[in-house]
């Protein structure tokens, strides 16, 4: 019985060394896994680093993907989880041409009704910033194309998981081996 | 000639300043490395500098090739347990190392392979000799790292060490800069006891170990198929004592080859691709099938999708990673193959299957019929391979450690090879490595020099790393050579037989006088083309105090069977 495809976040903790990048998106290669979005960066825990990697794939994959990861000498811990195990989100920042925001009022409702965030303002261009669930963040995009992005950037996902990670402890234990 | 000499204790000990490339020799004196094989150039030349200098305490051997120099290093490590080392220049030395770490990585074989790297101020810029070598590197190394200062040297490589050989073992590779190499530091060698982050050996589970003696307690026809984790655990004596005391019908993978002698009544033989008829059939009617140390290639289970279906499937490993990725398991025991299978051992009853171990024996017998037996005692003209194996069991009484390199004579050397003690089988699985024996087994008979090592290599094989009989002429190790010449590319030529319609695209060869080129590199040399003269010859080979070559005409178009044909079922093996 084929198994059904979901979507994962697979979180990483690390170490911070140079090279693990390259190890764990191969993983990815090999198995011919597309990586939805990555995002690494510091964690909770001094000199520890975290990424967040979101793929569509099955449980059992997803499965194998954290054992092999976790295979990884500089790897402390690998989990994976369904969006419903996750608190999730994404950012994205629009550019758009400065004459619009005052010729075109249906902009301004739009910033307001989607609490979006102007960052600046000048003669040429406006930045807005949002962050939210990648449909909330497509929604905006296609509200704002009708009137022209001049660019458009779109963050990896970040997440927490409901349930705790141990990972202050896990690295005690690796201590006292 | 100005050498050095000192103790491991005065080298670890003693702080001085000193340079890179000094601690780069004195680490490895540190870690107990008294051979290694590699080949200079300009980037790693401040190192072998110093190994000039340290010449009494390490012997460095040039290979004829960086290719060699890993295999070399492998050869050692798979007979002795010990780490291997090589090293090699920046670039195209770096890059011809690639092959021997992927092997290793496969085959989990603990390496340590350090190169040279361009200096840090040329990284990135194309440099001369620059290759990105732990970018290109990093899938096949179980770790990999560059070091740009010289103090960062030492800690490094005893890293390097530590991974290497720890948990399950497998290939790392230190590139160390060229102004590292110059720079200084304050030497002091702390061998490293363990990484933040890393646990080689995960606990054995004794309520995991329980449930597993549990099913193998009540099993009617339960079957033992062992790996080379059983091998690098040193739980040889451990899997013997489980399989006596619960009396089960034990196969083995290539790579396990060896733990148990050939000759051991429930040593039931190979299992794979070319495996024995009876292990493979019956993989498909035991009720217990426990993998020990194996990890589920897929030549050894053909379609997963028929692969013991009927069986719970009890799976030993020391890598969690193995746990359920090909196979899926009933019980997991996780651990080192030496203590879980003592606490199996504790946790087992006493125990006999003697009608099922008699199903095994009726298949062998079936299999002897067709197959073994047309093989060892051949009537027809042409010389058999399994024939010339059969003779160098005899002449070495099964005590030789034999080296194989890929294809039809690696097939059946394994098959018909009398194993009598462990570390026997030095082999390339997993990659399936052409041109892995002649080096191999140079690195082999310098690791153990009172085993009798024979290399046996195919025609094709033997001419992708030939060069190395150049390292086995200058350094006089007394391997022994067997070149099984059918002028073809057997295994190919096989498939080409059988799947492509006798379309034989590239594999036939024509071959040089190999004789004369043994010669011109003053090894001694014989072929063997007739029966009456291969047993003389075999035993001259064996006599020889020095390296000996011997090539052995066989028939061109032999076949290795039984074969289980690629993506089939274990239980579809064909016997021709």
């Amino acid at each position: 019985m084929s198994e059904d495809i979901k979507t994962f976040t697979i979180s990483v903790y690390t170490e911070n060394n140079i090279g693990l990048l390259n190890r764990i998106s191969a993983i990815f290669q090999r198995r011919h896994i597309n990586i939805e979005s990555l995002t690494t960066s510091q964690s909770e825990i001094d000199g520890v680093n975290r990424f967040v990697i979101v793929v569509n794939v099955t449980k059992t994959n997803a499965e194998k993907i954290v054992k092999q990861i976790e295979k990884q000498v500089e790897t402390i811990k690998a989990y994976y989880h369904t969006d419903e195990e996750t608190i999730f989100t994404e950012s994205c920042m629009f550019k758009i041409k400065s004459e619009l925001l005052f010729e075109e009022p249906q902009i301004q409702n739009i910033i307001k009704e989607s609490n979006t965030r102007i960052v600046t303002v000048n003669k040429e261009f406006f930045v807005l910033e949002k962050s939210g669930r990648r449909n909330e963040i497509e929604s905006l995009r296609r509200d704002l194309n009708v009137f022209g992005i001049m660019q458009f950037v779109r963050s990896g996902r970040i997440a927490v998981t409901k349930d705790e990670m141990k990972i202050t402890e896990l690295l005690s234990a690796f201590n006292n081996q | 000639m100005e050498t050095q000499t000192l103790n491991k204790k005065e080298v670890a000990e003693k702080t001085q300043r000193i340079t890179g490339c000094e601690a780069v020799v004195r680490s490895l004196i540190a870690e107990g490395v008294d051979i290694l094989y590699g080949y200079p150039g300009g980037a790693i030349m401040p190192v072998y500098d110093e190994l000039y200098k340290f010449q009494d305490q390490i012997h460095h051997v040039l290979t004829r090739h960086e290719q060699g120099a890993a295999h070399a290093a492998q050869g050692f490590a798979r007979i002795s347990g010990r780490v291997g080392v090589a090293l090699a220049t920046s670039g195209p030395g770096a890059t011809n190392l690639i092959t021997g770490i992927a092997d290793a990585q496969i085959d989990s074989t603990p390496v340590v392979c350090i190169t040279g790297q361009v200096a840090s101020h040329l990284l990135g810029s194309d440099a001369f000799q620059e290759t990105d070598i732990v970018g290109i590197s990093t899938p096949v190394t179980k770790w990999n790292c560059q070091v740009t200062k010289a103090e960062d040297i030492p800690a490094a490589i005893a890293k390097a060490f530590y991974i290497a050989k720890s948990g399950r073992p497998g290939p790392v590779l230190v590139d160390i800069t060229k102004d590292a190499q110059f720079g200084e530091l304050d030497f002091k060698y702390e061998k490293c006891k363990g990484v933040r982050s890393y646990l080689p050996v995960p606990k054995t589970s004794q309520d995991a170990v329980n449930a597993a003696a549990e099913l193998i307690n009540a099993a009617k026809k339960p079957m033992i198929v062992w790996g080379q984790g059983v091998i690098l655990g040193e739980a040889e004596a451990e899997l013997k004592a489980v399989v006596e005391k619960a009396g089960i019908p034990s196969a083995w993978t290539i790579l396990g080859a060896s733990a148990l002698e050939s000759s051991h009544p429930l040593n039931v033989g190979m299992v794979g691709m070319h495996g024995n008829y009876g292990p493979n059939k019956l993989t498909n009617e035991c009720d217990v099938l426990i993998a020990i140390g194996m990890r589920f290639d897929d030549r050894v289970t053909g379609d997963l999708n028929t692969y013991a279906k009927q069986a719970k499937v009890i799976h030993f490993d020391i890598d969690p990673a193995e746990i359920n990725k090909n196979v899926q398991s009933d019980v997991a025991v996780l651990g080192n193959s030496k203590e879980s299978l003592a606490m199996l051992f504790d946790a087992l009853n006493e125990n006999s299957h003697e009608a099922w171990l008699q199903e095994f024996r009726d298949l062998y017998q079936v299999e002897f019929d067709s197959v073994i037996n047309k093989d060892l005692n051949p009537t027809k003209q042409g010389l058999t391979m399994g024939e010339v194996i059969k003779q160098i069991n005899i002449q070495t009484e099964g005590h030789a450690a034999i080296v194989t390199d890929v294809g039809q004579h690696q097939m059946i050397a394994c098959r018909y090879a009398d194993f009598k003690m462990s570390k026997s089988n030095i082999t390339s699985g997993g990659l399936g490595t052409m041109g892995f024996a002649l080096p191999a087994a140079i690195g082999a008979k310098m690791a153990a020099p009172d085993r009798e090592v024979v290399a046996v290599i195919g025609d094709g094989g033997f001419q992708m790393n030939i060069q190395e009989l150049g390292t086995i002429f200058q350094q006089k190790v007394p391997v022994k050579i067997v070149v099984l010449n059918n002028e073809f590319l057997g295994m190919v030529r096989q498939w080409q037989q059988l799947f492509f319609d006798k379309r034989y695209a590239s594999t036939e060869m024509t071959n040089p006088d190999f004789v004369t080129i043994a010669k011109g590199y003053q090894i001694e040399g014989k072929r063997v083309s007739n029966r009456k003269d291969m047993e003389a010859a075999v035993k001259e080979m064996i006599a020889s105090e020095n390296s000996y070559f011997l090539e052995v005409c066989v028939e061109k178009e032999d076949n290795v069977f039984p074969m289980i044909p690629s993506g089939a079922s274990v239980s579809d093996v064909r016997l021709s």
